[in-house]
Formats: C-alpha cells, sequence, structure tokens
C-alpha cells in the first residue's frame, strides 16, 4: 500500500472508531512498536527475538482481563540512527504508537530518547549501551533496562581484579562506545588496587586481530580485556584462541558478549571467556520457562538479556497503563512507572530509579569447556554475583537533570 | 636485542610476519579480481560475496556432509566457481558489448542479493568454524608464537598466487587467453572457443575468491558480511597495482600486508585508511598504478 | 560530416525548451504543492532531498559519463558540516546550509582533482576509495560523533523570520532548493559547456582534437555535482535534525546510483522518480528490513538487464518524447 493509501485507510478506520466509540469506550487501546536492527550486526542480540519477547509478554499480561486491548507493530532501522529515528517519528505522528521498545543500537535509542521526548511518547531502551541515557541525556520519557556501559564495565572490572585478575591490557575499537568502556573499566580497575599496562585501539570492524593479539601478549597482563562489540569481539575471541591466549596464561574479559556470540564461536573458541551479563536463561525455572516458550519460534537460538529485558518491560508498561485506568501521556505513564515496583519470572522483584535506571543484579559469568557443557545452551557458568544496590551508576555521578532536584 | 623506533625488534619482525600473513589472503583475493579485470575487463563487485560463498560452504560442508577442511579447499572453489559459471552465462555474457559500468552494476546488484539472502538465512551473527586439527598449535619462534595454522596460510597463498600467474604469463593456454583478450575476433578465427574461455576464467575467478574464503574460515568470523568491507580494500590494491596485472595484485597485496602490520603498530587507529591514502599517493605519481599498462 | 551514435534521449535538437519538458515540470510542480496534504510531509522532504541528490549524481553519469561510486562522501560531510554548524556554531539554517554545500564543494574539488586522472571503471574505483577512507575518517573524528552522528540539530528559523520547525514551512523550503537545483542542472545542461560535456561522453579523443581542455570540463562537473550533492545533505540534516555515518557509508552511494538507474540514466526527470520510489519501497518495506538489501539487489540486476531506459527512460521512449 502506498503511502497515501495508508493514511487515507488509517483515517477511515479513524471516522469508523470515532463513529463507535461510545460503544467501545470501555476497551483502551495500546501500541507498542519493537524497533529492532532486524537483518543486520544486531539482530541476534536483539532483532526478531525482541518482537517475539514482546509477544509472550502480552501473552502473560492477558489485556482483555484488565480492559485493554493492545497491538505489537515492529520495524527493522537496520542499524541506521536516521531510518530509525524516521519509523519512530512516523510511528508517533501518524500511526498512533504509545510505546517503542527495544532499540538494539546506542545511536537509535539517543535519537528516538529525543523524539520521544518531543512528542511525550514513552520509550523502554533495552538494547543500547550508553550509559548517557540515564546520564546526561536522561529524559523524563526513557527508561533504560538490561544493561549499560557502566554496569558491564564495573561488573567484570571489579570482580576480575579482586578474584587476582589485576593487570589489564586492553583491546578497544576506536570509536566512542569501545572508548567509553575502556574509560570506565580503567577507572574500575585503579580504583580497586589494579593496573592497565597498556591498550591498543583498533579500527572498528578490523578482521585480523593478530597483530593486537601480539601486543597484548607481549605485555604479560593477567586479563586481556576486549573492550568492542558484535564482529570484532567474535573475530578478537576466535583469534586469541588460535594464538593461544589463554595456554598462555592470560584470561579474556569480554567487556560486551552476549550469548548470541558464545553460539556464533562455539564453546571450543569461547571458553574461559570472562563476561558480565544481568540476565541468563538456564539460571531459574522462571527463566527457562520464558526461554522453552521463546526457542518454539526461534529455533537454535537461546534468548539474550535483551530479550529478557524485553519482556519486562513491556509486562510492567502494561501493568502501569492497566494501573491509570485513563490514557495518559508519555510522561505521567514513565512517573508511574518509577513509583510502582517492578515484579515479573525473569528479573523478579526490582524498580526503576528517578533517572530511568532500572536496578537489578548483574552477574559475571565464565563460558564453560566443551566438556562441561552438558547439554545445548549450556555454556556459562556463575561466577560472582554483583547485587543491584552496586551494580548500577550511583544515581549522583550520572549528571541527570532530573535528579537534581 | 636492538630497538627500533622505540620498539623492541623482536616485536617488529613480529609484527612484519603478521604483516605478510595477512598480505598473502588480499593477494590471494586480489588475484581472483585481477584475473577476472585483466583477461575479461570486468569488475566483479560479487568478489566480497563470493569469498563469504566460499567460507559458508566450507561450514555447510562440516556441518551437514562431515566434510572437513582439507576437502572443502577443494570442493568449496569449485561448487562457488560453478554458480560463477552459472552467472557469467545468465548474465554477464549479454553485457559483454556495452559499457563495463554495467557489469559493474550487475555484479553489485548480485552482490546485495547473496549477501541479503544469506544474511536472512543464517542471521548476521556468524557460524563456528574452528582451525583443523593438524594444524592446531603453534610453535614459538623466539619473537613471537606463529600459529601453524597462519604458517600455513603464507606458504598456501604463495603456491597458489605463483601458480596463477605462471600459468596465465607462462603457458600456452595463458597465451590463449590474453590474445583472447586482445582480440578475440581474431582468436576466434584460429578456431579457438573463445566465448568458453571467458566462461572458465570468470569461473576461476571467483573460485579463486571462495578459496580464499575457506583459507579465511577457521580465523575470521564466518558471517554473511564477511566480504562486503574487504572487498573495497582489495579494489585498492588491484587498483595500485595496475589493473590488467597479474603480478601486480600480487606484490601489491603483499607489500599493503606489510605496510598494515607496521601500521598497526605505530599508529594502529589508522591502519584502515593507510591503503587508501597509499592509493592516492600512488595514482597522483603513477595513474596507470605500480606494474599497469598505460591505459 | 557523420556524427557517432548521439543518444536522442538526452541530446534536444532546438535551443527552446521541449513541451514535453514544460508539461512534466508543471505536473510535477502541482504534484508536489499538493502531496504533504495528504501524505506525511516528512516522508516527501526525505525524498526530495534524496531527489536532488540523485539529480546530482545523474549529471556526472547520465551527461558527463563518469560513474562516481563514492557520491556518499559529498552527501555525508556536507550533512556533518551543516549539522555541526546548525547546532555547535549556531548558525542560521541557511548559512548552515552554505556551509555544508561549501565543504562539499571543496571535497568535489580535492577527490575530482585524483580521480579525473583515470577513465572509466578506474575512475570509478578510486571514487569509491576515496569515500571509504573519509568514511573512517567519519567513523573516529570526534565531531561527527561517531556511531552516535550529530544529533538533535535545531531548524532554526530561516532568514530569522521563517520558523523551520513547523513541517509545512519546511517543507516549502525544501520543495523550492529542491526545485532550484533541479532547473540549475537542467540549465548547466543545456548550455555550450554543458554540450561540450555530452560531447566528452561521446568521444573524448574527439573532443580532445577540437583544441577542449577536456580535463578542466570533467573537474568542473565533478565539482558541480558534488557541490549539489552537498545541498542534498545539508538540507537532508535538518530535515531530520541528525548527521550520521549512514550518510558516508558506500551503501549509499550505491543507493543513489540505484535512484538514477530505476529513474533512468540521463534523462531529466528520471533521478526524481527513481529517488521517490526508492524511498517509498523503503519505507513500504520497513516492517521486513531483512528483504530491503535483496529487493535493492533484485531491482538493480533487473535494471541492467532488461530495463537500462528506466521508469522515465521508457515513458519518455513510449511516447516519443525528451524527458
Amino acid at each position: 500500500m502506498t503511502i497515501a493509501g495508508r493514511v487515507a485507510f488509517l483515517a477511515a478506520v479513524a471516522l469508523v472508531c470515532a463513529g463507535t466509540a461510545t460503544a467501545r469506550a470501555q476497551e483502551r487501546t495500546v501500541k507498542i512498536g519493537v524497533l529492532s536492527d532486524m537483518s543486520s550486526l544486531f539482530s541476534e542480540n536483539s532483532g526478531p527475538g525482541s518482537l517475539v519477547a514482546a509477544r509472550l509478554a502480552v501473552e502473560d499480561f492477558n489485556p482483555a482481563a484488565h480492559g485493554l486491548k493492545v497491538e505489537i507493530v515492529s520495524a527493522d532501522h537496520q542499524n541506521k540512527a536516521d531510518i530509525g529515528a524516521n519509523i519512530a517519528r512516523q510511528w508517533f505522528d501518524v500511526d498512533h504508537v504509545d510505546a517503542i521498545v527495544d532499540m538494539a543500537t546506542s545511536s537509535v535509542a539517543l535519537a528516538v530518547s529525543e523524539l520521544a521526548r518531543e512528542k511525550n511518547k514513552v520509550l523502554l531502551v533495552s538494547a543500547a549501551a550508553t550509559s548517557d541515557l540515564t546520564g546526561q541525556k536522561c529524559s523524563p520519557n526513557t527508561i533504560h533496562w538490561s544493561y549499560d556501559t557502566w554496569m558491564l564495565a564495573h561488573s567484570t572490572g571489579k570482580a576480575m581484579v579482586t578474584t587476582g585478575g589485576d593487570t589489564w591490557f586492553f583491546i578497544t575499537a576506536d570509536y566512542a562506545f569501545g572508548q567509553a568502556l575502556e574509560r570506565d573499566t580503567t577507572a574500575v580497575i585503579l580504583a580497586n588496587g589494579g593496573k592497565v599496562l597498556g591498550s591498543v585501539r583498533h579500527p572498528i570492524n578490523v578482521n585480523d586481530f593478530s597483530s593486537f593479539l601480539l601486543q597484548a601478549q607481549a605485555s604479560k597482563a593477567k586479563v586481556v580485556g576486549l573492550a568492542n562489540a558484535g564482529g570484532d569481539t567474535v573475530n578478537a575471541i576466535k583469534q586469541s584462541a588460535e594464538f593461544g591466549l589463554s595456554k598462555g596464561g592470560q584470561q579474556l574479559a569480554g567487556l560486551l558478549v552476549f550469548i548470541a556470540d558464545v553460539n556464533a564461536l562455539g564453546l571450543e573458541a569461547a571458553q574461559g571467556l570472562v563476561l558480565t551479563a544481568s540476565w541468563y536463561w538456564d539460571m531459574t525455572e522462571g527463566n527457562r520457562a520464558f526461554t522453552k516458550r521463546w526457542r518454539a519460534e526461534r529455533p537454535g537460538r537461546f534468548p539474550t538479556m535483551v530479550h529478557a529485558g524485553v519482556y519486562a518491560s513491556v509486562i510492567h508498561y502494561l501493568k502501569t497503563v492497566a494501573a491509570l485506568k485513563s490514557d495518559a501521556d508519555g510522561r505521567t505513564v514513565i512517573a508511574k512507572m518509577k513509583e510502582m515496583p517492578t515484579e515479573d519470572p525473569l528479573f523478579g522483584k526490582g524498580f526503576i530509579r528517578a533517572d530511568g535506571r532500572k536496578i537489578h543484579d548483574a552477574y559475571l559469568f565464565e563460558v564453560k569447556r566443551p566438556d562441561e557443557s552438558r547439554y545445548p545452551g549450556d555454556y556459562y557458568k556463575l561466577r560472582a554475583i554483583v547485587p543491584a544496590a552496586e551494580a548500577f551508576r550511583p544515581l549522583k555521578d550520572g549528571g541527570c537533570p532530573l535528579v537534581t532536584n | 636485542m636492538f630497538e627500533i623506533f622505540g620498539l623492541p625488534s623482536q616485536a617488529l619482525f613480529g609484527q612484519l610476519l603478521l604483516g605478510l600473513i595477512n598480505g598473502s589472503f588480499y593477494a590471494l583475493l586480489s588475484l581472483g579480481l585481477a584475473v577476472i579485470f585483466g583477461m575479461l575487463n570486468i569488475i566483479n563487485f560479487s568478489h566480497g560475496a563470493q569469498y563469504m560463498m566460499g567460507a559458508f560452504t566450507a561450514y555447510l560442508l562440516l556441518q551437514y556432509a562431515g566434510i572437513g577442511y582439507w576437502e572443502s579447499l577443494v570442493i568449496a572453489p569449485i561448487v562457488v566457481g560453478a554458480t560463477g559459471i552459472l552467472i557469467e552465462r545468465l548474465f554477464l555474457q549479454h553485457l559483454r558489448q556495452l559499457d563495463p559500468l554495467y557489469g559493474l552494476l550487475l555484479t553489485f546488484g548480485l552482490a546485495l542479493i547473496i549477501e541479503g539472502l544469506f544474511r536472512n538465512t543464517y542471521g548476521s551473527s556468524g557460524q563456528p568454524y574452528q582451525v583443523p586439527a593438524t594444524l592446531q598449535g603453534g610453535r614459538n619462534l623466539g619473537f613471537m608464537f606463529l600459529p601453524n595454522y597462519r604458517a600455513w596460510v603464507i606458504v598456501f597463498s604463495l603456491t597458489v598466487c605463483l601458480a596463477t600467474w605462471f600459468a596465465i604469463e607462462r603457458t600456452r593456454l595463458g597465451s590463449y587467453l590474453r590474445a583472447a583478450t586482445e582480440n578475440p575476433v581474431l582468436v576466434r578465427a584460429f578456431g579457438i572457443n573463445v566465448p568458453r574461455m571467458v566462461t572458465l576464467t570468470y569461473g576461476f575467478g571467483v573460485g579463486l575468491a571462495a578459496l580464499a574464503g575457506v583459507m579465511a574460515a577457521p580465523i575470521y568470523n564466518v558471517s554473511p558480511q564477511m566480504g562486503s568491507d574487504l572487498i573495497i580494500v582489495v579494489f585498492a590494491v588491484v587498483v595500485i597495482g595496475g589493473m590488467g596485472s597479474i603480478m601486480g595484485a600480487i606484490v601489491t597485496g603483499f607489500a599493503l600486508g606489510l605496510v598494515e602490520g607496521l601500521t598497526k603498530v605505530f599508529f594502529p587507529e589508522a591502519s584502515n585508511t593507510v591503503i587508501f591514502v597509499i592509493m592516492a599517493i600512488v595514482l597522483l605519481i603513477r595513474p596507470a598504478g605500480l606494474f599497469g599498462r598505460a591505459a | 560530416m557523420t556524427e557517432g551514435t548521439l543518444d536522442t534521449a538526452a541530446m534536444p535538437q532546438r535551443r527552446e525548451t521541449p513541451r514535453s519538458l514544460s508539461v512534466a515540470f508543471a505536473v510535477t510542480v502541482v504534484l508536489l504543492v499538493a502531496a504533504p496534504f495528504v501524505v506525511y510531509p516528512v516522508f516527501l522532504m526525505k525524498a526530495l532531498c534524496f531527489a536532488l541528490f540523485a539529480c546530482a549524481f545523474n549529471l556526472l553519469i547520465g551527461y558527463v559519463g563518469l560513474v562516481s561510486f563514492g557520491h556518499a562522501l559529498y552527501f555525508g560531510w556536507a550533512s556533518y558540516l551543516a549539522a555541526h554548524a546548525a547546532k555547535v556554531w549556531a548558525l542560521p539554517p541557511e548559512l548552515a546550509i552554505i556551509v555544508g554545500t561549501a565543504t562539499a564543494a571543496v571535497l568535489g574539488f580535492v577527490a575530482g582533482g585524483l580521480a579525473i586522472r583515470r577513465q572509466g571503471i578506474y575512475f570509478a574505483m578510486i571514487t569509491l576509495a576515496l569515500a571509504q577512507m573519509m568514511y573512517f575518517f567519519a567513523l573516529q573524528a570526534k565531531f561527527t560523533g561517531g556511531e552516535d552522528g550529530i544529533q538533535g540539530v535545531p531548524r532554526g528559523w530561516l532568514f530569522g523570520v521563517f520558523d523551520l520547525s513547523q513541517e509545512m514551512t519546511m517543507y516549502l523550503f525544501v520543495l523550492i532548493v529542491t526545485l532550484a537545483g533541479f532547473l540549475f542542472i537542467y540549465r548547466i545542461i543545456n548550455s555550450p559547456f554543458g554540450e561540450v560535456l555530452k560531447a566528452i561522453r561521446e568521444n573524448e579523443h574527439r573532443v580532445i582534437s577540437l583544441g577542449y581542455k577536456t580535463e578542466r570540463y570533467k573537474l568542473v562537473a565533478f565539482v558541480l555535482s558534488a557541490t549539489l550533492a552537498g545541498l542534498a545533505g545539508s538540507m537532508k540534516a535538518l530535515v531530520f535534525q541528525l548527521a550520521s555515518l549512514t550518510d558516508v557509508h558506500w551503501s549509499m552511494s550505491g543507493e543513489v546510483v540505484l535512484m538514477t538507474l530505476v529513474g533512468g540514466l540521463g534523462t531529466i526527470f528520471g533521478p526524481l522518480v527513481g529517488a521517490f520510489a526508492i524511498v517509498a519501497m523503503e519505507n513500504y518495506l520497513a516492517p521486513f528490513g531483512q528483504w530491503v538489501l535483496v529487493i535493492q539487489g533484485v531491482i538493480f540486476v533487473i535494471c541492467v538487464l532488461v530495463f537500462r531506459r528506466g521508469i522515465v527512460g521508457e515513458i519518455a521512449n513510449m511516447l516519443r518524447v525528451q524527458l
């Protein structure tokens, strides 16, 4: 259908709805948009799996029992900020979408956060690393779920240093995200008595890490930290196995690694890798039950903390909308979401802070050896828990304008 | 040991060796492209996608047929080369009389299709593929730890490059091919089946790309986009080497590996862009490329 | 004196504007002025910016015969500079656009100077490689914001009078600039300068033998094309209030080639139609984003094999007019 056709259709529908408004007054419609990277680099971490998670959340919430009707739409921003901003704008302006979830990339998240603020709608980010979303760029229309760079850096950095990994060498992707990750992790290492022996910056999307791994080996640091993401991380890990990094006594710490990446590497290459996540499918019965239903639609894969975050954020959003009993604008809904404590089968009990940060525990995992894995997906062993109170950047340190009143 | 520019000589030699190994990848990839362009005047923009297909074929052979690395080295180039022949027969031969631009656009479109289809089927994350058992491990050379697989890469690439160069420049078949490029009508008059040679040559070039893909599978992430950024670097290599010249592509490939290796040590953030800077410089001084014939 | 084969679709026989073109132009203007009342204006503005971009590209490929595979360089960097000028230097929109456009002109001059040295496919490869180099530079430079891009670019007040944050005002502005660019390109093509360019496309050696310094003509055409692409990019930065890496990536260069090819190489209205077609297609496919790449590839293949004239070219051929 052409755009003109679509708009005409919507106008017709609106007329019909207005005509039957009195009859339908009891049932409110809520429209949720899953905006993610469905086809490009982050499609496995987020992507179609997030849409599945959102649908499962709506199913579990049972809108009819609350007098609500929930519609889900989805779109692919292909990992491009302007496509993402465009779709979000159209969704808000023309398609009456009330809340957008997921995001998949920091650049899109920042752009859409601004839009949500401008149009006074709701944005629930489950997949973007930048801690600016609850820092300088915080917004009364945005909530940040799952993880952020501060949590990742702090968790992995502190846990490693306090368990003997006190000398580090960084292999960092030379752009804002990688630099932020290195900077945050360095601060944690130094604060806990460790040392950073050196670092090397590599351009993004480089295939061959041998040169950088050589430098890492020469430094003799106990821990080699990978401050990069996606294909770069996978390549670095694959090649560090080739160069016998772990056999030489050095441990590899991936600062942003998803279970999808481990799946792509295989345990042979990824064994011994240390990483932080806020959710793992095999940790509780609730997680396993969700994973079973999720895998029915996404065979061969395992849900990541992003998918869990989408599920949890949608459930909490719907609970809030039901509690508000009438159509409310974005700011009101978000304020209520911060007021109500969260509870869902995946993250358990938790709450949302004034700056929009969802608070929950963080876990340090180590990837199992092939012989330790008893069934498909049995990838992680738990090494440490970082309690929720310490897992995220303290409220006063973020520089969020919403907090200083 | 002595130091060079603040770097211990051991470290430097290690980096240079790694650079040479990477160079052999570039050389192998640009070889296929140079063969296709030099002999057929076709810009094969789908070269990166065909490299990716080679890697995926190796993965699929292992996954579904239990066929390992060594057999894949032979099977994958043949399979992908066959698809190349199909492409030539179905599409490219119709464009022979037209401006080479159309061949470029067609192969560009094919590259998009191939990458898109693989991405839809397999996702973007990548597939696991391990180094074959016989080549695992490595040896300590004193100045660095050299994985056995990397040593194999450099030896094999060098062999393939030199064999190809020899076949084209020094054998009778190669001379027919070169003559057919210069004057197809005359060569046809001698009774040589020129269209079939063209088709097979394209298939051969594509097979070389796939071979590079199989070589890459154990060490680089096997994902649908593995070829798309690499292709532009390879084009730069071929432009620097001189677009008609096989030896130019090989030499430049290795040289680029070395230069990139050095850049990674002294100025790592620029290791992506150094190739393009060199290309700009070479074009200013020698527009035909280092080994090229003036157009 | 016998001339070589000339492509009649691109070479008017008379000095005055053919009726078909005037009619087509009038129809286009009417449609575009009425459109924002039925169609989402932001979508239209996007299409208009890309239409100007495609027209600028078409100048080079359709009329000079030079394939630039790196046009995203001018589009994207103009976008960055315009965004930076509007946001950080707080310049009013008309100045921000001028800054962006000037950037593109300078980049076009430098890149063109390097690339013009070679012809045909070599030229295309060089433009691609230079664009890729500048892409990596954009990725790492601080002021471009890297992956995040430059966000929250203010639209400002045009000439201090018109509030561009009003969608309809912005739309009118974009429409006027695009049509002006379009007419400017038409004027270039149908001028003595344009005649020499077309002659260079047909047979460069003959033109040289006539005493023209073809290198200079090609460079000027290249810079003009880059400048107009920059104008499109600068406007786009203000429309979306965002400048990002997508604009300098080689896939953007590929997209503009696609738009021009689909619309019709070497036709006047081709790029306009092609841009609208491709932008609409991508918009429609947004829920199925994973198919966009494949479909673009299929369109490329089909256009090259059987649809070389493009939409407008086919229509012009059927009606036997010039479009």
